[in-house]
């Protein structure tokens, strides 16, 4: 197994030095230890942030400003009891929260994540080890990433119809309806770019847009960065298209059954889809990040913004029906994006 | 904006404005127009800002509206009906029951008892005085009835309790008699809350 992770990353990795195993494993256990440690604390900051919004506190008495509240959490979900209801399909029901975290933390694999960084000499054993920014740098990186978080559809699918109740029934309906979709328009809304660009790599995309805010390609492709940020809304179920788990008509959906650390799961996997679908937008539309200097903080200032704004949306904006989020994707978004892919290929023949 | 004109209740003297909703149109150009004007109206985008901005009061303008409830409390109303208080006269520092009984006798949920005799001046003397707090229904009677304003209601509103069977003694409730300056009076029904300036806000009805 590490042979061929070996091979693949070294075939495609010519300009920087060697990646070895090593260092992929090393990654992909940062990303891992560190996307989650930031799922958990999103979720204190869209409490804080939430909370602003509507002029209260939010968690304020474990620690300081409630900062160990994930913690207090944390123990909370790994100790509750799992409960598994009485007709529901153990096996699928015991699996779907791991689909939903998995997928997640796979497509993170082929995303740009921290700076390349080598293992200084005197660490033991480890030490000269290069460790590269993405895990896993494929010549398909966005269709992998966007293929990935179109399986962890599965998750919610599948958690929704094995658990034995009307409301997961529901939600996984709305889950199908909702992904099946959005799915056609992130792909069509992010053509765009990729044909000005001529690559599905980020790396290439990042190279693209180097040189300053005027090389990013939200100025030529203004249209596609709103339906892909659209769509990348829909696709993490957040404010506007959160109707799978709208606690106001389907308690809480597709998660209605689940307690302890499989509901858990779920939310990691939502948080960790929020970062993919912000480093994506980063990456692909303003600007991404520069290897030299303080780069790498610019692309996290652009996560941040995105974070936020997802936070600060569903703050501000009530959510739609399933009928109209239907009406909005086939009617007016696809259509949109159409125009918007014959339009760049005229610009580009021209 | 000053609270003067929200505090005049003379009907007629305020200046009202009425609010410019516009028409519903009538030709097919003044309906498209109107699709137009709605379709590009930044409607989502002053919701995204009201919200930002309402994040910029609590955390810069000091407007935030928590209350940690057990740190700090809200002044209550003087007209909040919360655990009875027995009153002394400031003068001499007797209380000012007088035996009369009609707090008893209003009681609708029976749980006041008392009991009076004559002492050595042959002025009724309260011998036995006491509340069921488990049977009152703080409906305030007993205050409103009583001729010397001698049992009032205080404000000590936080009364869960362990023991089911809670009377209350004429001795708990009577100010104690080194806090007799500390003692509040009454202010009557009809007295408005300490803090009714901040409380007044414009109604929101403008959108």
């Amino acid at each position: 197994m590490e042979v061929v992770t070996y091979t693949n990353v070294e075939t495609f990795v010519q300009h920087l030095p060697e990646v070895t195993a090593a260092g992929v494993w090393i990654k992909a256990i940062i990303i891992l230890a560190v996307i989650s440690a930031v799922a958990g604390f999103g979720t204190y900051l869209e409490r804080k942030v939430l909370a602003f919004m509507q002029r209260r506190l939010g968690p304020m008495h474990v620690g300081p400003y409630g900062l160990l509240q994930i913690i207090a959490d944390g123990i909370k979900l790994f100790t509750k009891e799992d409960i598994v209801p009485q007709n529901a399909n153990r096996l699928i029901f015991m699996l779907a929260p791991a689909i939903t975290a998995a997928t997640a933390f796979i497509a993170l694999a082929a995303v740009p994540v921290f700076p390349n960084f080598t293992i200084p000499q005197w660490v033991p054993v480890l030490g000269g080890t290069f460790v590269p920014s993405i895990a896993a740098d494929l010549n398909i990186g966005i269709l992998f990433v966007l293929g990935m978080m179109a399986a962890g559809l599965y998750g919610p699918l599948l958690a929704g119809m094995a658990q034995a109740n009307k409301w997961g029934i529901i939600g996984a309906a709305r889950t199908a309806v909702q992904f099946l979709s959005y799915e056609v328009v992130t792909g069509l809304s992010i053509l765009a770019p990729i044909m000005l660009v001529g690559s599905l790599s980020f790396v290439d995309f990042n190279a693209a847009q180097a040189g300053g805010i005027s090389h990013w390609l939200i100025w030529q492709q203004p249209v596609a960065f709103i339906l892909f940020l659209i769509a990348g809304f829909a696709e993490t179920n957040r404010t506007p298209f959160d109707l799978l788990e709208h606690e106001a008509e389907v308690v809480s959906g597709y998660a209605t059954e689940y307690s302890g650390m499989r509901w858990g799961m779920f939310f990691i996997g939502e948080y960790a889809n929020m970062i993919t679908i912000s480093i994506i937008a980063a990456v692909v539309f303003l600007g991404g990040y520069s290897e030299e200097g303080i780069g790498w903080l610019t692309i996290i200032l652009k996560v941040g913004f995105f974070f936020f704004l997802m936070l600060w949306i569903r703050a501000a904006w009530p959510h739609v029906r399933p009928d109209q989020l239907m009406w909005l994707c086939w009617k007016v978004l696809m259509p949109i994006a159409v125009i918007n892919v014959v339009i760049t290929g005229i610009v580009m023949m021209v | 904006m000053g609270l003067e004109q929200f505090k005049n209740r003379n009907v007629g003297q305020q200046k009202y404005v009425k609010l410019e909703l516009g028409q519903t149109p009538e030709t097919p150009m003044g309906k498209f127009s109107q699709v137009l004007r709605r379709t590009f109206k930044p409607e989502l985008i002053i919701g995204l800002w009201v919200t930002m901005r309402e994040m910029i009061n609590a955390l810069f303008k000091g407007q935030m509206h928590t209350v940690k409830y057990p740190f700090e409390k809200l002044p209550i109303s003087p007209r909040y009906r919360a655990i009875h208080e027995m009153l002394r006269l400031l003068e001499s520092g007797h209380y000012r029951c007088i035996g009369c009984g009609l707090c008893e006798k209003i009681c609708i949920s029976n749980c006041i008892t008392m009991d009076t005799r004559y002492d050595e001046n042959q002025r009724k003397e309260v011998s036995e005085y006491t509340i069921n707090f488990g049977r009152c229904i703080f409906c305030g009677y007993c205050a409103e009835v009583c001729p010397e304003l001698a049992i009032v209601h205080g404000p000590r509103y936080e009364n869960a309790s362990e023991q089911r069977a809670s009377f209350s003694l004429f001795e708990d409730m009577l100010t104690p008699i080194d806090k007799l300056n500390l003692q509040q009076e009454y202010d009557g029904f009809g007295a408005v809350s300490p803090n009714a300036d901040e409380n007044i806000k414009k109604t929101p009805l403008a959108y």
